[in-house]
């Protein structure tokens, strides 16, 4: 009899590499509080990867590092403690965020949980942190519905206001500028099939008949469509002087290179998620220049500027230009909370409903559980996204319209 | 006749402990079971059909999907038995119009096509939504506890089980055995092989619609994008193929295992689950290609081979 046959060593390899692989414990020791254990499931892989790791995770680790930095969270006896984390991948599967955030609560029993990314994933556990009485600072989740929301969920805070107000800023831009006599009555919008595209033209549709605008061109196209050239054609020929996208990465992308291929330079050039990203201007350089979309920043805003400064440092890489700096203001509010109120999740859900705070976004309270000091549209000016919507708040930028003509190739 | 009455009286012992198990547990521990039981239907559901017409399905999603999509839609105007009911009906009309159009393809091209089904379908329901609702995410506020839905799951799968047990007593399963051992033959004998394929396909696919629809209430929101996840698909895959999918306990046998590694991976190693997860894919197909039981009977007809060898 031989020992081994070739085949059986071989799966014996196999078997004991995957054994390995999945070997080391991790050693959970009962000790008395030295730390403040915070948890979130976030999408580090699959099809939410993207949007997750430039809005969320990147502050999550920023604001850890900073609080832990600084010695730890302080709590109202003036004593601090460090911040350990415990991090979960949901995988992009609903069903894991889920379970992950049970996890968290009944087995980790973290103290505090940060929500997960996208509308999605923070409608699917806002029950849980609910039952578990966890405030939810839910940021990256656009919804028209958070009033509802927070009526359903008290401890549920919605950071990012719904499609309505960033339609509504972006049809007032537009009759300012028709007013001004910029631009004609006209516009062509293009939308992509899925949450967010679909949120927002629905509101736009109603947002621009209230503005008086007309929209002449209005075509939804199917998640990964790559050649949009047909669809920028025929918005050239309606005669719009807006064209409006309400597009995601990497469409956003596309339209960009395929509108300067086309030399299609409408008078107002409206794009959506994915024009506040850092790798957009990496690629585009000066062409930017006028595009417009949701989000803005105050460029004289010293915090904002300074935390824009420390999150390049600590990641490697600029924040996006419209829910990053927001994501970190909420930590900011958490961690100020639990300095008035300590540990206690009640009180803090209680502190944040009502208390005002100090953030890199400057003096912040939450309306009925809702940020509503927003910036809702802004535009590339000389390398910067500045703010433009709504123009009657402190800091607003007066857009520079009609956008410039593409640079020469 | 004496053992089945031992073995149905065991398996309604095992049924009460497993309905009992959520009042010793957590809300984690009920998740848990939640999954686990979720997987163990799909899988066992799966393999009804799968496992001896030997066509490998991966359209578990798509009807999947249409179940937590009908629950999604009519969960608001219709009582909860009657919405699942309608999700059985449309699961099964759905597998009826597919099974008569595809299950004269064979082989590759109908792994092919199913994988496409799922795809089809989440772009018909993202085309609907857009163009009739103009809405694409919708909200399921259903007053159902994570313990109502455990024991829903219990009951489909130890339907399907009961199912597929039923089936392996009757005409219909001596049918397909014959099938999975050779069409032709079973052709020339006057089997009706495309009427046993399809009644199967529509067993199979009515119950992995119900598994979606009992499991929706727990995600509050819905969209195409995330009740489409194609990955429930290979996971009900790889799972059934784990335990053995021509088995009647393959199938639970193959998720339950799988289902805790997954979720202890994820706890454990939250960076490292993507990698780990393709060696183990890579172990099962290469260690036990045929599942767990059949490599244990083979396993265990080897030793006594050797033993009256010697």
């Amino acid at each position: 009899m031989t020992l081994f046959s070739r085949r059986s060593a071989l799966r014996a390899i196999g078997l004991a590499a995957t054994l390995l692989a999945s070997v080391g414990v991790a050693a959970v020791s009962a000790q008395d509080r030295t730390s403040v254990k915070i948890g979130y499931a976030i999408s580090k892989t699959g099809a939410n990867a993207g949007g997750a790791g430039i809005t969320t995770l990147p502050n999550y680790q920023l604001w850890v590092h900073d609080v832990n930095e600084a010695g730890g969270l302080e709590l109202p006896d003036g004593t601090r403690l460090p911040i350990e984390v415990v991090e979960y991948d949901d995988r992009s599967a609903s069903e894991e965020v889920v379970r992950a955030v049970e996890r968290l609560a009944t087995q980790d029993q973290v103290d505090f949980i940060l929500p997960p990314w996208g509308t999605g994933f923070n409608l699917a556990v806002a029950p849980l942190f609910d039952r578990f009485g966890y405030p939810q600072l839910a940021v990256s989740a656009v919804t028209d519905k958070a009033p509802e929301f927070v009526e359903r969920w008290k401890k549920s805070f919605w950071l990012l206001g719904g499609g309505h107000d960033y339609t509504e800023a972006l049809a007032q831009i537009l009759n300012d500028q028709k007013a001004a006599g910029t631009i004609n009555n006209d516009v062509a919008v293009i939308s992509v099939a899925d949450g967010f595209g679909i949120d927002l033209i629905t509101a736009a549709r109603q947002s621009f008949a209230d503005g008086g605008l007309n929209i002449v061109y209005d075509v939804t196209y199917p998640v990964g469509t790559t050649d949009f050239t047909p669809m920028l054609n025929e918005a050239a020929a309606s005669g719009a002087d807006t064209f409006v996208a309400f597009s995601y990465p990497p469409d956003t992308f596309a339209l960009t290179q395929q509108a300067q291929v086309a030399q299609y330079n409408p008078k107002v050039l409206y794009m959506g998620v994915g024009v506040g990203f850092p790798v957009y201007q990496a690629n585009n350089g000066d062409k930017i220049e006028g595009i417009m979309s949701l989000g803005g920043i105050d460029p004289n805003n010293v915090a904002v500027m300074d935390y824009r400064a420390r999150h390049t440092d600590f990641i490697g890489q600029a924040p996006d230009w419209w829910g990053s700096v927001v994501t970190y203001a909420s930590l900011q509010m958490l961690q100020e909370a639990i300095r008035r109120q300590g540990l206690d999740r009640e009180a803090v859900s209680q502190e944040l409903s009502t208390g005002t705070f100090e953030t890199v976004l400057g003096e912040t309270k939450l309306e009925d559980n809702q940020l509503r000091t927003l910036w809702l549209g802004g535009q590339w000016q000389d390398g910067v996204f500045v703010a433009v919507a709504p123009a009657d708040r402190e800091g607003a930028v007066a857009p520079r319209l009609p956008k410039a003509p593409w640079p020469a190739q | 006749m004496t053992r089945t009455i031992l073995g149905l009286m065991l398996a309604i012992l095992g049924l009460a402990a497993l309905a009992w198990m959520p009042t010793q547990l957590g809300a984690y521990g009920v998740g848990l079971l939640l999954g686990m039981t979720g997987y163990v239907a799909l899988a066992s559901a799966w393999a009804l059909f799968s496992g001896p017409t030997r066509y490998v399905s991966l359209a578990t999603v798509a009807f999947f999907g249409i179940g937590a999509y009908t629950v999604a839609v009519l969960s608001e105007t219709l009582p909860y038995w009657a919405v699942l009911l309608v999700a059985a009906v449309i699961g099964l009309a759905v597998a009826l119009i597919v099974g008569l159009a595809t299950l004269r393809l064979a082989g590759v091209y109908f792994v092919i096509f199913t994988f496409g089904l799922a795809e089809l379908i989440r772009q018909l329901v993202t085309w609907y939504e857009v163009n009739v609702t103009g809405t694409l995410g919708r909200y399921i506020f259903l007053p159902i506890t994570a313990e109502q839905i455990y024991w829903q799951l219990l009951a489909v799968a130890a339907g399907t089980i009961a199912i597929g047990w039923l089936i392996s007593r009757s005409r219909l399963g001596l049918a397909l055995k014959v099938i999975g051992d050779d069409e032709t033959v079973a052709g020339h004998t006057g089997i009706n092989i495309a009427g046993v394929k399809l009644a199967l396909f529509a067993v199979s696919a009515t119950i992995i619609t119900l598994v979606g629809a009992i499991q929706a209430p727990r995600w509050t929101y819905v969209e195409p994008a995330i009740v489409f996840n194609p990955t429930i698909s290979f996971l009900t895959l790889i799972m059934a193929l784990l335990g053995g999918a021509n088995r009647l306990w393959g199938p639970a046998l193959g998720a339950i295992p799988l289902f805790l590694l997954f979720e202890w991976l994820s706890a454990n190693f939250p960076n490292h689950y993507s990698i780990i997860l393709g060696l183990l894919f890579i172990a099962i197909v290469f260690v036990v290609p045929r599942g767990v039981l059949a490599g244990i009977e083979d396993g265990w007809a080897r030793l006594k081979r050797r033993g009256e060898a010697a």
